[in-house]
């Protein structure tokens, strides 16, 4: 599989790295060539090197999207830190781009049940937070 | 007319001043804690605290009965998001955006958010007009009504020019509504002459410029005047 993850931020880059090792195609684009180094840390080889694809340039410009592959890409994800930037990439990705899995962060719970209504693949760290915080509050 | 408005820069804080002059009710939403507080001094009850992309923040605003939302922050993403969720979520019916960076008008289209509007595409249009280097100009593009209103020069020695208005041959769908002349403009009759060196306005059908330009081309750039 080829997987396009926008944002080499903690998520993307683990994320990323696994993906990797899981034996697939990955390409990663962030508007933050110091990003890079997330996606080297803790590695024996260089991110290159174990035959991942690095490209600088800003989420929302077209250009960098194709450069780092989106039009052959079979799994989206948007990992951006910003909620807005990532939930109108998804869906470029979806509808301009036809890119058959999209996966997006979203951190605001509400607007993550929303737009997954909507049909987006949404996954929103900070409803997961609740509930497991609840989970553990309740149970003492 | 209820409208909300997303962004206290310049724009949505003058758009909110005239709308509330003109006895609109308005709500201005504003992010930005210190902004919020110098246009809350003069605005007081019409603005309100808080990132319009959040659903509870529309919410709390009254978008469920907002005739009108105009997103104009300084985030192409944010304004599109706005807009999306007014629209769909919300079933406002009119919406306006504002496009910072012209290269994402496209994003715009994409996701249903229109009309969306673009200071440097609307300025680079002034431009045009003032220092025409083009021959055609597209002044107007409603796309939702699909019409076009453009701008031509009557080249010399064209077919068109030395023409009364109803005798220039004009495809179905184009209609010349304006001849601008020695710095004045006034409507055509069907009996009016098109002379070399006018500028004339037309609406048209968009796709149709195609068929039109060559009938306005200077003598010898018309490869249909020859045939």
């Amino acid at each position: 599989m080829f997987i396009l993850i926008v944002g080499a931020g903690r998520v993307g880059s683990a994320v990323a790295k696994r993906a990797l090792e899981a034996g697939h195609e990955v390409s990663v684009l962030d508007s933050d060539p110091l990003s890079h180094e997330r996606l080297d840390k803790d590695q024996s080889t260089s991110w290159e090197d174990a035959g991942g694809r690095f490209t600088v340039g800003a989420a929302l410009e077209t250009d960098g999207l194709i450069e780092a592959g989106i039009e052959e890409a079979d799994v989206f994800m948007a990992a951006t830190r910003g909620d807005n930037t990532n939930l109108v990439i998804a869906q470029l990705a979806q509808r301009r781009f036809n890119v058959p899995r999209v996966v997006v962060r979203v951190a605001d719970p509400a607007r993550a049940a929303w737009y997954s209504e909507q049909g987006l693949l949404t996954i929103c760290p900070t409803q997961q937070a609740i509930d497991q915080a609840e989970q553990v509050v309740l149970e003492a | 007319m209820y409208v909300i408005i997303a962004g206290a820069g310049k724009v949505g804080w003058n758009l909110a001043r005239e709308l509330i002059a003109k006895d609109r009710e308005v709500t201005l939403i504003e992010s930005d804690h210190r902004k919020y507080r110098i246009v809350e001094e003069e605005l007081e009850h019409a603005v309100q605290y808080g990132d319009a992309t959040e659903l509870w923040v529309l919410e709390r605003a009254g978008i469920q009965r907002a005739d009108l939302v105009i997103a104009v922050t300084g985030d192409d993403e944010d304004n599109i998001l706005i807009c999306q969720v007014a629209k769909e979520k919300y079933g406002c019916e009119r919406i306006v955006a504002r496009v910072n960076n012209p290269r994402n008008l496209d994003h715009f289209k994409l996701l249903g958010v229109q009309p969306a509007v673009s200071a440097t595409d609307l300025i680079l249009r002034l431009i045009e007009h003032e220092v025409p280097e083009y021959g055609l100009i597209q002044l107007l593009a409603l796309e939702e009504e699909h019409l076009e209103i453009i701008e031509l020069e009557v080249g010399e020695g064209s077919r068109a020019a030395g023409n009364r208005v109803a005798d220039v041959v004009l495809p179905d769908g184009s209609l010349i509504i304006s001849v601008l002349r020695d710095g004045t403009g006034f409507v055509p009759k069907a009996d009016s002459v098109i002379q070399a060196g006018d500028q004339v306005l037309l609406i048209l059908d968009p796709g149709l410029e195609g068929d039109i330009t060559p009938r306005f081309a200077p003598n010898g750039s018309d490869p249909g005047a020859r045939a």
